[in-house]
């Protein structure tokens, strides 16, 4: 496990990963759920076991839609979207690791997409 | 006539000028001036909770910092846009480390702490102006139509930060609608995720997130629907394969106040 | 001249491995006044205590000083055996080197520097203390009883038991409580009502208990064994008295479209009621917000055909005043209110309910006469998802930090009497632990999963959806395996959190006992007092000091029915010496001190003065009551003058402290 990794999260998330009572709330109530690989309850836990390269290689980072629905119901206020943001982040930090380029957009929109979807995507697929 | 500074944002200035256009209309209708500060920069569209990201966060500490030196609120209409910007201003009147890199990086005349108050065009509706106040400027009330909010997950969460309604169950669009003269329907999908900006790569998941919220809507009998946000217009209207109106609640502001015809037949 | 032996504890290792003890019995050991300096392993034990007693014969000391725990733990221990070779009790001084030193201090030098400093000072202070004579006062032979669930009941049946005449007071039209809504109770499955109701009855029928029913507590005054205590009997406009309880008037009464609370508002009373049938007592109440006469001054149908004209529209609420020796609080609990966590769509969907309000959908007197009906559409629900732990077990910003303890039993309960009486019914039960300490209790909850079926899913449900079609859509976790669910529910049943009912917190006030942060009544100590406040004649009963379920409640409720009846058999009880006293010499008669007595102990007297040119003089001077005073010392800092001192605590006293710790 790598210590330093598992810091950089906590410290880049702010969140206290202990507080998770495990109840999988984040999980229940979570719209990306079908989607994704691993699930929030499982970010949480996986990155307090410092378990994270699996979720560093997982497409469920650029699944989740931080809509905030775990954040807003967790009964112990831990906060799973922000742990599921320190890790994409630090996946997408690596040197030719962007999940989203200029070239792929043209394949992506059409003539009724707001710019709101293309500036939301690069600021959450890119670095 | 009170005056505020208004930021628009990037969709409203392009895709999504009707949201703009009749929030601007109205607000002059209702004596409010709205006064963009002169150079504003896109917010992101997307707040970055992780706390070793300052770049992110400097646009909206511009926007905000204007809004205090003209020592007036912010009004925000697009939740995008709200959203990006009150958590900026939540989180750097409470985080002093973020605040220090921010100011330490932008060198503002005075360091900006959090200091301006930010407002939903919707808010400013609410506590400016007062739903009783607005329903009798009504002059084309929208009767008997059952009209749907959509708060989707930009408007309310966090609440901690964006403090305008309870989360869980919010009344504030709801109240629009009943001072518009229309009856509000509640659905428990108004605070679910359309999906947002995954329609880019994953529209399966686009249209599984915006069908499930006009099917909700639809379910409970409303007649359209009306949301803040451009991007939920967007995977509402384009991505839930469903045939229920969707209009932005300025639309419907306007041509209650007699300052557009249309859709209320 | 004063000579003082000084007795320094190491409490094991619990003061001895943070302060140096031997260093500072010999730094003692030089004090003015100090005659013998001691250490000792356990000051406590009964060797402890001799050595103490044979040093105060052998060296006829006039004061000793131990440094030890907390006066709280063991300062009665010492004075006891001062006593008992002929020291006044209140010629011995505790200097705190346990909590206020070893336990809060890590290095040696630092704790041993500040246990010598609190020792000087205790020192200082016992060469100014004076022989104290503690006085007695009388103790009245009455016990109040705050509130009529089955904890009161209990709580007054047993203090009644032994003799004593015991009050009542509950604020809603009749005592039961929470336990008389409930359908059946866990683990027997035995029917609530009719193991609850029979002791209401023997409560209505027994001499010594005295019922006010739809009252509430105002005002209390006075100390342990002598309280003072208003009563509110609030206007029901009914006349106890005259009223049989026949229920025409309920029967007749017009305004029948008022939410009845015994049925958590699932269906409707009268605006005259009788809240259920077997209510004690059983006395027609007007709700005033409802009633039409009352409101416009219209109707009068009630007063019509009460036959004994019990009916009084012009009743006013009664203040009485009664005396006490004990006081008992057993205010209960309530579920949360559930705005907060609006994802389960309880303010949305009338077929999400609570588990009280299922109690009541279940119970043959509720709303549907036993029948399990949906309140929106009353027919059966072939599919129910129960949600546990909502509102609890939360971080402090999204609702209570504390395990309900009672829902994970009541909950296997309803499963259980579920699949029983409807074989057709599916129920799921979403939990994040299963918790059944409790004798029986585990196998209950295992007959629930084996016996019956219940699907028991470990995971949390994240959102509801009501639909058009009366389907609940239920979104979860399913953990275990690695699932979100979707269940087409027909009927949601939220455990909702249970915190203490919200007149408890007013009246801890009044009654100066203290309350946890969420409003629970603190226990004197936690493990050796759980049925005592730390304010002595306060005694607590039931869910007022935590989640408990109807046997821990019974159980709580008799073990404070015999601490009070341990008070109450008392003629009478030491009082505390330590109280305050004015000179009167000195006294300017301002009443600084009258107004900021909580006891009310001060009152001013006029009183004739011989002044030095021998004429006489009427002054008003500050008269304190030594059996009412508690020697908080508010007074004693309030005197402008300097006329108000506290025995034991005298101003000198106080400053000698201060200077030897300056010094």
């Amino acid at each position: 496990m790598d210590k330093n990794l598992k810091e950089q999260i906590l410290r880049a998330s702010g969140v206290n990963v202990l507080k998770c009572m495990r109840c999988g709330k984040c999980s229940g109530t979570c719209p990306s759920y079908d989607e994704m690989e691993y699930h929030p309850h499982q970010f949480v836990y996986m990155v307090e076991k410092g378990d994270i390269e699996k979720l560093m290689n997982s497409a469920s980072l650029y699944k989740c839609l931080t809509c905030f629905a775990c954040v807003e119901r967790c009964p112990r206020n831990v906060e799973p979207a922000k742990v599921v943001e320190a890790v994409r982040l630090a996946a997408i930090r690596q040197q030719g690791n962007n999940h989203l380029t200029p070239a792929m957009i043209p394949d992506m929109i059409d003539e009724d997409i707001p710019q709101q979807a293309l500036v939301t995507a690069f600021r959450k697929y890119t670095k | 006539m009170e005056t505020f500074t208004y930021y628009p944002g990037c969709t409203l200035r392009t895709k999504a000028k009707d949201l703009d256009t009749y929030a601007r209309s109205s607000a002059e209708a209702l004596g409010i001036a709205l006064e963009e500060p002169s150079d504003w920069q896109c917010c992101g569209g997307a707040y970055t909770t992780a706390k070793d990201e300052i770049a992110t966060k400097l646009s909206a500490v511009r926007t905000l910092n204007a809004a205090k030196e003209l020592d007036r609120p912010l009004i925000t209409v697009c939740s995008a846009c709200h959203n990006v910007i009150k958590q900026t201003n939540y989180d750097i009147s409470r985080d002093e480390e973020m605040a220090s890199k921010v100011n330490n990086y932008l060198k503002l005349a005075e360091p900006y702490n959090g200091e301006t108050k930010v407002y939903h065009y919707l808010e400013m509706l609410r506590d400016v102006i007062g739903f009783d106040n607005l329903a009798s400027k009504v002059t084309n009330p929208f009767k008997g139509k059952k009209i749907a909010a959509y708060y989707g997950c930009l408007l309310l969460r966090p609440s901690k930060a964006l403090a305008m309604d309870d989360p869980e169950n919010p009344t504030i669009m709801e109240d629009f609608i009943k001072a518009i003269g229309g009856t509000p329907v509640i659905y428990a999908q108004r605070n679910e995720c359309c999906g947002g900006y995954i329609t880019m790569e994953d529209k399966a998941q686009a249209a599984k997130r915006s069908g499930a919220v006009m099917d909700s809507a639809k379910d409970q009998g409303a007649d359209m629907i009306i949301t803040a946000c451009p991007l939920c217009l967007y995977n509402l209207k384009k991505n839930s394969g469903s045939d229920l109106p969707v209009y932005y609640f300025t639309e419907l502001l306007a041509e209650a106040l007699g300052l557009k015809e249309d859709n209320n037949g | 001249m004063q000579r003082i032996g000084v007795f320094v504890c190491h409490c094991g290792t619990n003061i001895a491995a943070t302060v140096d003890v031997k260093a500072v019995a010999e730094a003692l050991g030089h004090e003015p006044g100090v005659v013998i300096s001691q250490d000792y392993q356990y000051m406590c034990s009964e060797s402890g205590q001799n050595l103490v007693k044979d040093a105060i014969k052998e060296h006829n000391l006039t004061g000793i000083v131990i440094c030890s725990c907390s006066p709280r733990m063991h300062e009665n221990t010492f004075r006891k055996a001062a006593a008992s070779v002929g020291l006044n009790p209140y010629l011995v001084e505790i200097a705190n080197i346990r909590e206020q030193c070893s336990w809060i201090h890590k290095e040696i030098a630092t704790a041993t520097e500040k246990a010598i400093i609190l020792g000087k000072a205790a020192v200082a202070k016992v060469h100014l203390n004076a022989p104290l004579t503690a006085g007695e006062s009388p103790v009245v032979k009455r016990a109040l009883v705050i509130g009529g669930g089955i904890a009161g009941i209990q709580t007054a049946l047993d203090i009644a038991e032994a003799g004593f005449d015991v009050d009542i007071v509950e604020k809603e039209p009749t005592i039961g409580g929470k336990m008389a809504q409930i359908d059946k109770t866990f683990p027997t499955l035995d029917c609530a009502a009719c193991i609850l109701t029979p002791k209401m009855v023997e409560c209505s029928q027994n001499e010594k208990i005295h019922i006010h029913s739809f009252s509430e507590v105002s005002d209390v005054k006075g100390f342990v064994g002598n309280f003072t205590v208003t009563i509110k009997k609030k206007a029901r406009f009914v006349d106890e008295t005259k009223c049989t309880g026949c229920g025409l008037c309920t029967e007749k009464c017009p305004m029948k479209k008022v939410p009845n609370e015994f049925n958590m508002g699932l269906d409707n009373r009268t605006a005259i009621y009788i809240p259920f049938a077997q209510a004690v007592p059983k006395v027609a109440t007007i709700d005033p917000n409802h009633c039409m006469m009352l409101k416009t001054g219209k109707c009068g149908v009630c007063s019509k055909v009460c036959s004994v004209g019990a009916i009084d529209y012009k009743q006013q609420d009664q203040f009485i005043e009664e005396k006490y020796g004990a006081i008992v609080v057993a205010t209960g609990f309530n579920p949360i209110k559930l705005d907060k966590y609006d994802e389960f769509a309880y303010n949305q969907c009338a077929d999400v309910v609570t588990s009280l309000e299922l109690e009541r959908l279940m119970n043959a007197a509720g709303p549907n006469g036993g029948t399990l009906l949906r309140p929106s559409d009353k027919t059966h629900p072939h599919k129910i998802v129960f949600v546990q732990c909502v509102g609890s077990r939360c971080d402090d910003s999204k609702g209570k930090p504390y395990c309900s303890k009672i829902c994970c039993m009541y909950t296997a309960k309803h499963a259980m009497l579920i699949r029983e009486k409807y074989p057709d019914t599916e129920v799921y039960v979403f939990y994040i632990d299963v918790r059944t300490p409790g004798k029986n209790f585990d196998e209950f909850y295992r007959r629930a999963v084996e016996q019956y079926n219940v699907h028991y899913i470990k995971g949390m449900v994240g959102k509801v959806t009501p639909k058009s079609d009366g389907k609940i859509d239920v979104q979860a976790s399913d953990l275990l395996s690695n699932e979100q669910l979707h269940i087409d529910a027909d009927l949601v049943v939220l455990a909702a959190a249970i915190e203490p009912d919200k007149t408890a917190r007013p009246l801890a006030t009044m009654l100066t006992t203290q309350m946890d942060t969420n409003d629970f009544f603190t226990e004197a100590h936690p493990k050796l007092r759980p049925v005592e406040s730390a304010t002595a004649g306060i005694f607590l009963s039931g869910a007022c000091q935590g989640p408990k379920d109807i046997p821990e409640t019974v159980a709580q409720g008799s073990a404070a029915a015999a601490k009070a009846i341990g008070l109450l058999c008392k003629n009478s009880i030491t009082c505390n010496p330590c109280v305050a006293h004015s000179d009167e010499l000195m006294c300017n008669g301002c009443s600084s001190c009258e107004k900021v007595c909580p006891y009310g102990a001060i009152t001013y007297i006029d009183k004739e003065f011989r002044m030095p040119d021998r004429t006489t003089a009427i002054r008003r001077v500050a008269s304190v009551n030594p059996a009412v005073c508690q020697g908080c010392g508010a007074c004693t800092v309030a005197c402008p003058s300097g006329a108000m001192d506290l025995n034991g605590f005298s101003n000198s006293q106080i400053m000698a402290e201060v200077d030897a710790i300056c010094k």
